[in-house]
């Protein structure tokens, strides 16, 4: 038994090896390596900081990661205030029918390409763009505005691209929440401000924490909605990492930028998790 | 307040609309890219010009509709064996993941169960480059010290492939951990009291009961594969993938082509998305 045993564990235990240290663990160690790697004047490789030292002595780069952090958390705190009435009005008010019918109608966007769904919003807000022409005809406005490529409609964007990754959770959260406990706070007299703060949202907030801590990952690694909604000085930290490494060909200094946005990421989940004492297991599954 | 306690007339019209206008919010650019595909115009943009179904059909020199436009037809197909390969590929590694961390005890479980889940916390980006340096470097020191060059190792489809597998396979990992978690092992034991071999359980008990997590599972990662960017971008050879091949007419211009390949994808990722509902929901009902 004993034996039998070891030999189930050696097959199902080689396979995950393999996949996890060759295509996780080794490559971020290389990410690191690479980033400390550098030529001196003769141009010999060697070892250095230059790259994260240029990283905090150009501004604009520095900015640029700034500026993605701060736009991320507010698309996350953006798509939790736009999903969450959605998210309880399906759960909790609409009859459990239409409820079902709701749910499935909000998950159908989102299995389609991110790419498309961008290609939508470009089509609707762009000068020549849908929004324009029937605000045109209508008389609303002379000439044609140009809605894109802007700070608004990339955030706008990003919280678009983002909201199921709240939706679901929220939802998953709220279902398990006893419907008795809201109408015995509403029957002692609570107002619907004290209900929603006192009791829906702490509830709810092993969903919350979940919902924010993808939306605010997916945002900050998101390439395509930056690049293509927010214009030419849209300035999202993955753009410069792909300048980087496909315009200037510096991979060094790109897989230092790299190795800041991992990070960045990793410190922004584990104080998420620490505020709201979950564990990551739990809150991915 | 809630369905079951009276509600005043303008907190409950006001949210209505609020959940309208969402749902608007929400469809709105996919409606209008599908008829804007069929609009008799050269450029995906009101006015309504007539119906038209150049963008699907016609070869002419002007307008070059989706089904003869080879590098978007070439770019698809790509698209469908790569994400054929890495749904294969994740649900073979995912559901030997799950029996590992769910049956089987190790020194060290749960710090690799954690190793696990951390694909899904890398931005996609970050996957994307360190695979490329990785294989890069791999293949500078093969080609230094035996000659020979690799072209695996280069951008290509089987680094992509890799690429997409690496975090894709976390998500089987989940699907198949929770149906996994249900299971009754008195089955298994009572199989193997009957005489059958370890092998027979796995076929004949096992695996049919995680029929469903295997059919869904392997749904949502033949969909994220086809449809995923951010670590394709990074890895895409001289083949590329339909996300980055629209990406690149996107950033370039637009043309109608476009809005047809967009309605392609809309209604097929639609209908994989209400079987896949339709068999969960099967499932529930026995």
């Amino acid at each position: 038994m004993k034996f039998k045993l070891s030999s189930g564990l050696f097959i199902f235990l080689t396979p995950v090896l393999l996949w996890l240290f060759l295509l996780i663990v080794i490559p971020q160690i290389e990410l690191l390596l690479m980033s400390l790697r550098g030529e001196n004047n003769l141009g010999e490789p060697i070892w250095t900081f230059a790259n994260y030292l240029h990283f905090f002595t150009e501004e604009i780069y520095w900015y640029t990661f700034v500026r993605t952090a701060t736009y991320a958390i507010i698309v996350t705190v953006l798509t939790f205030i736009v999903t969450f009435p959605v998210a309880f009005y399906i759960t909790k008010v609409v009859s459990k029918r239409l409820s079902v019918f709701l749910t499935i109608l909000l998950l159908v966007p989102f299995w389609v390409s991110e790419l498309v769904r961008v290609y939508g919003w470009m089509i609707l807000l762009r000068e020549s763009g849908v929004l324009n022409h029937i605000m045109l005809s209508l008389g609303l406005i002379d000439k044609p505005v140009e809605m894109l490529y802007n700070d608004i409609s990339m955030i706008m964007g990003l919280v678009y691209t983002s909201m199921l990754f709240m939706v679901v959770p929220l939802i998953s959260s709220l279902e398990g929440m006893d419907d008795s406990l809201i109408e015995a706070a509403h029957d002692l007299g609570a107002s619907k401000w004290t209900i929603f703060t006192r009791i829906v949202i702490p509830y709810a907030a092993p969903g919350i924490t979940s919902g924010s801590i993808v939306v605010f990952m997916l945002a900050l690694g998101n390439y395509l909605t930056p690049n293509l909604m927010g214009g030419k000085n849209s300035l999202w930290f993955t753009e410069q990492i792909y300048n980087q490494f496909i315009a200037s060909f510096n991979w060094n200094q790109g897989a230092a930028f790299g190795f800041l946005l991992l990070l960045l990421s990793s410190l922004i989940i584990w104080v998420g998790l620490k505020m709201s004492k979950q564990q990551l297991g739990r809150v991915l599954s | 307040m809630i369905r079951s306690l009276p509600q005043d007339r303008g907190y409950s019209f006001g949210f209505k609309f609020y959940i309208i206008c969402y749902f608007i919010f929400l469809f709105a650019p996919l409606l209008v890219t599908c008829v804007l595909a069929f609009n008799d115009s050269n450029f995906p943009s009101l006015p309504w010009k007539g119906f038209s179904l150049d963008w699907f059909f016609a070869n002419t020199g002007e307008r070059v509709g989706i089904f003869h436009d080879s590098s978007n037809l070439s770019s698809i197909w790509v698209s469908a064996q790569t994400a054929f390969i890495v749904s294969v590929l994740s649900l073979i590694v995912g559901t030997m993941g799950a029996f590992l961390f769910e049956q089987q005890d190790f020194p060290g479980k749960q710090g690799l169960y954690f190793l696990a889940l951390t694909p899904l916390v890398i931005p996609g980006v970050i996957l994307g480059i360190s695979l490329l340096l990785t294989a890069n470097a791999l293949g500078l020191f093969i080609e230094e010290s035996t000659g020979l060059d690799i072209p695996l190792l280069r951008p290509s489809f089987w680094l992509v492939v890799f690429g997409q597998f690496s975090f894709i396979s976390t998500f089987v990992l989940l699907v198949v951990s929770a149906r996994l978690r249900k299971f009754d092992h008195c089955l298994e034991e009572a199989a193997l009291n009957l005489g059958a071999s370890r092998f027979d359980v796995i076929c004949s008990i096992t695996i049919p009961f995680l029929r469903p997590a295997l059919i869904g599972g392997g749904a949502v990662a033949f969909l994220m594969s086809f449809e995923n960017f951010n670590t394709t971008l990074f890895l895409v050879g001289s083949d590329t993938t339909l996300p980055v091949n629209l990406y690149l007419q996107v950033r370039d211009g637009s043309s109608p082509v476009i809005n047809a390949v967009s309605l392609l994808l809309i209604v097929s990722t639609s209908l994989l998305a209400m079987i896949n509902l339709l068999i969960n929901r099967d499932k529930k009902v026995e």
